[in-house]
């Protein structure tokens, strides 16, 4: 764990720095082909939607070994033709699923299976979903969708500047599309529980962007008056100190969702648990990737296009730029403090104000 | 040194009174739990998915291509409502979820009735006028006087009424809930016997005359001089204003109580005013005394009447009990698992550090809790399967917030900083970064309360909960603690378990080592 901490120290003050803007052009490509196979995935197989979509009923029996057979049968008993579906689940659980049934026919259903399996006709879970209804959530869900984008972009544009706004969405955008890519080509089950967890994983997305941003938008505030560093190099900087900060917020936020996954997942079979927890879960991976790999580099483009900042650039590299040693120290003092008091402070952190510490080890 | 010091006074305000905020926020928190156990508020309210029964999502709809309106839905509501506590299941629930015209109807009833309810809630509701052929009290027995039992000639009985609606009129027993459902047997052009909305009077009515769509108009007013208080005005389109005419026309002559006309809704009889006069202009009033609640009541129904709501099937969920409590024991082992894991990586990450994010959880939990309880006894706040999930998930959020903090901190220790002057400047920075991080949090859990039905509502209320409760914990909670520990020696001087040690924080670039 020290040792993690340990590149902590060196990231911070830019002593080990890893190139994220730089090498934009390497995430871009890796994201471009990842948004390529979603596509492909998406058109080719599409999404493996829930009864809750389409309309349908499921009946879950849960019983000492149950068999596809039996339950086949019962099905069959029933007089019913339409689309089944019947998959085991664990040991002691069976689910049935079937297309839209009347009254009459689901009550049939359910009769014949409390026959065929020996169980209380109210052990049965049954869930039953209109037709109509599909539409209905999926039309609230991409209201909430672009309610949100909308929302999301105008306060995070007046927390901190448009650029930032337009660069968080463009993440978040990526990341929805991508972890929607990954559910298609996996054939995960999407239900409402999956919904849900998209939508809470956009405001996740953001959250890490925004511990990332607020660091940027410290780093360049003085950037232009400073004149050592390019815009790019200073948000560069940005990313590297909050590495292990979005490390920590990611792991730590991905713990609990890992264990509902794995307690959902294992102890229920199927259900609420485990769709939203595997949609947070992919999510929470893309969205830490997408804020440190595309957020930040798309801001830094965005913002190095301004006539301010490129003539920032030239200044930059007609001096030869600074090591990042100083950088980090200069980012703490902030404006209007001449070079010199610079290079004086740049000393500092590792000046006498630590002898005490090492003597007492 | 110096400079330290003229920047210290510069941007870090003075570290206020930590001790007096923390104990303020102690004292908060046994005032909320004592709040608590005063309300009786000491247990939850559990959803269906966590303890078995049964769930209906309706979705309204016009029938024949009107406009859904939100009165109509609330009207709905009110039927529904009146048909699901028929069957006395105790703490079965009918409200409308969503927002204005987008809402849909959805019906709670624990336990194990599941059939019962899906073919109870889906009928449409009919509103029809009907005059009165006869009235009694709501367990009155046969219209013939005892002394005519045996001879049971139809002649004694009122105009209208056949031996067979007067045996019925004897058997239907309005003080029973089950017989108040509404719902079947309301045939337009058939006698029917029905009971009254409480249950307290029970009617022979012919069939219908003026039906719900013939009504155009309905509102609840108030007579300005004062002399017959709340009325209803109520205003009939063309075929509705020659039906009521007809009507109004025969029955005014005749005894009471067949001078009266039942206002009939899904079956029950609402009203049933007596006629003073032929009213042919299509304008009628309703007095009587009514309070204003009462008038305006009836002029709702009045209103639905002319927009009956047909219900589409949305989803139907039954859970059993034995699901119901596996899912419960499943979302407090993923809820327990999880936080241990937080717990256990905060403290080997950040040691002594570790120990306030911990007792920041713990902080968090209590409030939460608390406000579980509270809401339920207030608004009813029911915890599913789905809003434990969020408040899991929230663990992590809540946590997020911690280590924003934490690491800010450190890197103003790596700059040289002493942890007490740290704490304040890496507090007003990472402040920012907080509440802006838990801004959106919140608006992406209003959205989705907002935009969503059953159970992702839920989900979405806890998530919003918690990042209120993560800001009021690390604003404080979490900050005054640090700057109080900043003040003990084993965290200032960076012992190797306080977090801060220079090992941990890499702050020697170590030659020796």
């Amino acid at each position: 764990m020290s040792r993690v901490s340990g590149i902590g120290g060196r990231l911070y003050r830019g002593e080990t720095s890893f190139d994220f803007i730089g090498k934009r052009r390497t995430w871009y490509a890796i994201s471009a082909l990842f948004l390529i196979l979603s596509a492909g995935a998406l058109g080719l197989q599409g999404l493996k939607l829930g009864i809750e979509f389409k309309g349908g009923s499921s009946f879950m029996v849960s019983t000492n070994n149950p068999t596809v057979a039996a339950a086949e049968s019962a099905v069959k008993g029933t007089g019913y033709s339409g689309e089944t579906v019947i998959q085991k689940i664990g040991t002691g659980k069976i689910r049935i699923q079937t297309g839209d049934l009347t009254n009459a026919q689901s009550n049939d259903l359910q009769n014949a299976l409390a026959k065929t399996f020996n169980v209380d006709i109210n052990n049965i879970d049954t869930q039953s979903i209109g037709p109509s209804w599909g539409k209905e959530i999926t039309r609230k869900a991409l209201y909430g969708l672009f309610g949100f984008l909308i929302v999301v972009m105008i306060y995070l544009a007046m927390a901190f500047e448009p650029k930032m706004a337009i660069a968080a969405i463009i993440a978040v955008i990526h990341d929805v599309f991508i972890t929607v890519g990954i559910y298609a080509l996996v054939g995960f089950d999407v239900t409402p529980a999956t919904v849900i967890g998209f939508l809470t994983i956009l405001g996740y997305s953001l959250y890490d962007t925004v511990v990332v941003f607020d660091k940027v938008r410290e780093n360049t505030k003085a950037v232009t008056s400073v004149g050592k560093l390019t815009y790019s190099q200073a948000a560069n900087l940005a990313v590297n100190q909050t590495l292990v900060r979005s490390f920590n917020t990611s792991l730590i936020a991905l713990l609990p969702v890992g264990s509902i996954l794995f307690v959902g997942a294992g102890l229920l079979g199927a259900g609420t648990l485990k769709d939203l927890s595997l949609a947070l879960f992919i999510g929470l991976a893309v969205g830490t990737y997408s804020s440190i790999f595309i957020a930040t580099p798309i801001l830094a483009v965005l913002r190095e296009r301004e006539p301010a900042m490129k003539a920032l650039a030239k200044r930059v590299s007609a001096r030869g730029g600074l090591t990042p040693v100083e950088v980090s120290a200069s980012q703490s003092s902030l404006s209007g403090i001449s070079s010199t008091s610079h290079a004086d402070k740049a000393d500092r952190p590792r000046g006498p104000r630590n002898q005490p510490k090492r003597k007492r080890r | 040194m110096s400079a330290n010091n003229v920047k210290s006074a510069r941007s870090v305000k003075a570290p206020g009174r930590p001790a007096r905020t923390l104990a303020i926020l102690l004292v908060a928190l046994v005032a909320f739990g004592a709040l608590a156990i005063l309300q009786g508020a000491t247990s939850f309210k559990l959803g269906l998915d966590l303890r078995g029964g049964t769930s209906v999502t309706l979705q309204p709809r016009v029938s024949d291509g009107g406009k859904v309106t939100s009165a109509a839905i609330d009207q709905a509501v009110g039927i529904i409502r009146q048909r699901v506590n028929s069957l006395g299941v105790a703490e079965s629930e009918v409200s409308a979820q969503g927002t204005g015209v987008n809402r849909q109807i959805v019906i709670s009833v624990p336990g194990e009735t599941g059939r019962r309810i899906v073919e109870l809630v889906g009928q449409t509701a009919e509103l029809r006028f009907r005059p009165v052929l006869a009235e009694g009290a709501g367990n009155a027995g046969s219209l013939l006087a005892a002394s005519d039992t045996k001879t049971a000639a139809a002649t004694t009985l009122p105009a209208g009424v056949t031996p067979a609606l007067n045996a019925a009129y004897a058997k239907l027993d309005c003080s029973l809930a089950t017989n108040r459902q509404g719902g079947g047997g309301d045939t337009p052009n058939a006698a029917i016997v029905a009971c009254s909305r409480d249950g307290a009077s029970k009617y022979v009515l012919a069939p219908a005359e003026v039906l719900g769509n013939q009504v155009s108009k309905a509102s609840a007013a108030i007579d300005q001089q004062g002399s017959s208080g709340w009325y209803v005005l109520l205003s009939f389109n063309g075929d509705g204003t020659k039906a009521f005419g007809a009507m109004t026309t025969r029955v005014t002559k005749l005894a009471s109580p067949q001078n009266q006309a039942a206002i009939v809704l899904d079956g029950l009889v609402v009203s049933a005013p007596r006629i003073n006069e032929a009213i042919n202009s299509g304008s009628a009033q309703i007095t009587g005394s009514f309070s204003q609640t009462e008038a305006s009541d009836l002029a709702n129904v009045l209103k639905y009447g002319a927009l009956p709501l047909a219900f589409d099937r949305g989803e139907v969920q039954q859970v059993s009990p034995t699901l119901g409590a596996s899912q419960l024991h499943a979302g407090l082992l993923a809820g327990g698992i999880g936080l241990l894991l937080v717990v256990l990586y905060s403290l080997m990450y950040y040691k002594g550090l570790g120990l306030v994010s911990v007792g920041s959880l713990l902080v968090a939990g209590v409030i939460t809790l608390l406000s579980f309880l509270l809401l339920a006894k207030w608004i009813g706040f029911t915890l599913t399967l789905a809003g434990i999930a969020g408040a899991i998930v929230s663990i992590g959020i809540t946590a997020d917030s911690f280590i924003v903090y934490f690491e800010r901190l450190r890197d103003e220790v790596r700059d040289g900083r002493s942890l007490r002057t740290a704490v304040e400047t890496g507090w007003t920075r990472a402040r920012h970064t907080v509440i802006v991080a838990d801004f959106v949090s919140l608006i992406a859990s209003i959205l989705l309360y907002f935009f969503a039905v059953g159970s992702v509502r839920g989900f979405a209320f806890t998530l919003g909960l918690t990042t209120v409760v993560d800001l009021i914990v690390v604003f404080f909670f979490t900050k005054p603690l640090v700057t109080l520990l900043a003040r003990v020696p084993f965290f200032a001087n960076g012992h190797s378990l306080s977090g801060f040690s220079q090992k941990s924080l890499g702050v020697v670039v170590n030659k020796e080592a």
